[in-house]
């Protein structure tokens, strides 16, 4: 099947057709969950600015690449931003795509900056060496932008398999610039996060015994510092669920995840926490949702309630049984 | 094709306890606790278990080890390695009765 003409609907109805995987809200029912409601109040504004990417990663749920063009306008940001400002939303959560690739990125974070938002952008590393946004490391560390940066493993090999030849090392390299600029440094207050995720159809490691690997390697080989390390479970959703379903992975990662469901995590899935907003304004409960267009309602941002969007049903799907199998996984990494 | 190893049997593996209840319960509460997290880490206990289930070259033990040892944050190069540690083993206790071929045939030779 190829994957470029699936519809979100197609992907959820593959997801929900697999045998012997007991439907996702049929089974935190069980664990007397059901139904999922988010928190209130929203504490985080993911907002999804659009899906070009310099890179082509094998497991990205957004399928993004340099093909793609879709990319949020400023009025779209100004909705966003008057939201956070009107009901007190803490965090900007800018992710894409590559957001260094939407024009009005700056715009977006000086309006932030300007509300004393606490604003956060997830970046590869890998396009901040490419001349046009080189300035950027510089501007994010003056407005004191967190970083949350992609870097799937502490090897060469094992990153660039899954990234693209060469991204490792332009990471490192990054990285490096990140630390000049003052991020991680003791003391300091601009945070740099690394993000760990599988290589394939399995799990991720427990974070604390992972971080400590990547704390060894950064520090002994390149002299790189960071403040976390975040392991994300891939998703199947995207060019993720393209690969597991060519390579014959699809039910054998399924059961995985359903066989590693654990109900201590339920409560603690981000989506509880957060809105995700797409590059056209639409909303979700997550970004997961956002690529299979399960949407919240209402359902554009411009149509924002908070009395509506509080204490919400999240949509559900056996995607979700990514966020809830071993110790979790969010956009910040395990949950339990 | 039949082979004498189906990937589908080792769903199968709690059948050995029909017979044998308790030493089954005791295996398993022994296997468990043996992978708990200990004096070693869990990253190392996948390791070892991958060597292993080479040297005795059990495919059911292969396949789970090797999703346990990625699990657990090895990467190929570090499970590669591993396994030639087993190798190597395996190596040096042929090569080590060695000596008992000689002693054997120095005592039998002029």
């Amino acid at each position: 099947m190829n994957a470029s003409v699936d519809t979100g609907s197609d992907r959820v109805s593959c997801l929900d057709a697999l045998t012997g995987i007991q439907p996702f809200a049929e089974k935190i029912r069980e664990a007397g969950c059901r139904p999922l409601k988010s928190n209130d109040p929203i504490r985080t504004l993911q907002v999804n600015i659009g899906k070009a990417c310099n890179l082509r990663c094998r497991h990205c749920h957004v399928e993004a690449g340099a093909h793609r063009t879709e990319s949020m306008s400023v009025d779209t940001m100004s909705c966003c931003l008057q939201v956070l400002a009107d009901n007190e939303i803490p965090t900007l959560d800018i992710t894409g795509g590559a957001p260094e690739l939407n024009p009005n990125l700056l715009w977006l974070i000086n309006g932030a900056r300007s509300l004393g938002l606490h604003a956060m952008v997830r970046t590869n590393l890998a396009v901040l060496e490419i001349p046009e946004y080189a300035y950027l490391p510089e501007f994010y560390a003056d407005c004191g932008v967190e970083i949350n940066a992609s870097l799937p493993y502490y090897s060469e090999k094992d990153t660039d398999r899954q990234r693209g030849p060469g991204v490792f090392t332009a990471s490192i390299r990054m990285l490096s610039r990140l630390n000049k600029l003052g991020y991680a440094q003791a003391g300091g207050s601009l945070k740099l996060n690394l993000v760990y995720n599988p290589g394939g159809a399995y799990l991720p490691p427990a974070q604390q015994a992972v971080e400590a690997d990547y704390r060894r390697v950064l520090l002994g080989q390149f002299g790189i510092r960071f403040n976390s390390l975040f392991t994300i479970t891939n998703s199947p959703v995207g060019r993720f669920l393209t690969f597991l379903r060519d390579s014959g992975n699809l039910q054998r990662y399924m059961e995985r995840l359903a066989s590693a469901f654990n109900p201590a995590t339920v409560n603690r899935v981000m989506c509880r926490d957060m809105l995700s907003v797409g590059w056209d304004g639409r909303l979700y409960d997550c970004d997961f949702n956002q690529m299979l267009g399960l949407q919240c309602l209402p359902a554009h941002i411009a149509e924002f309630s908070r009395v509506a969007l509080q204490e919400r049903e999240i949509v559900l799907g056996n995607h979700c049984y990514a966020c809830t199998a071993g110790a979790g996984s969010s956009c910040g990494g395990a949950v339990v | 094709m039949e082979t004498y190893y189906d990937p589908a049997d080792l769903a199968k593996f709690s059948t050995i306890g029909e017979e044998a209840p308790e030493l089954w319960q005791q295996f398993m509460a022994y296997y468990g606790a043996v992978f708990q997290e200990g004096a070693l880490s869990a990253r190392e206990k996948a390791l070892i278990a991958l060597a292993v289930a080479h040297t005795v070259q059990c495919p059911y033990c292969i396949e789970a080890y090797t999703q346990e040892a990625l699990e657990k944050g090895s990467n190929q190069a570090q499970m590669t390695e591993a396994i030639h540690v087993a190798a190597a083993i395996r190596a040096g206790a042929t090569l080590v009765h060695g000596v008992q071929m000689k002693n054997t045939a120095n005592r039998l030779a002029f």
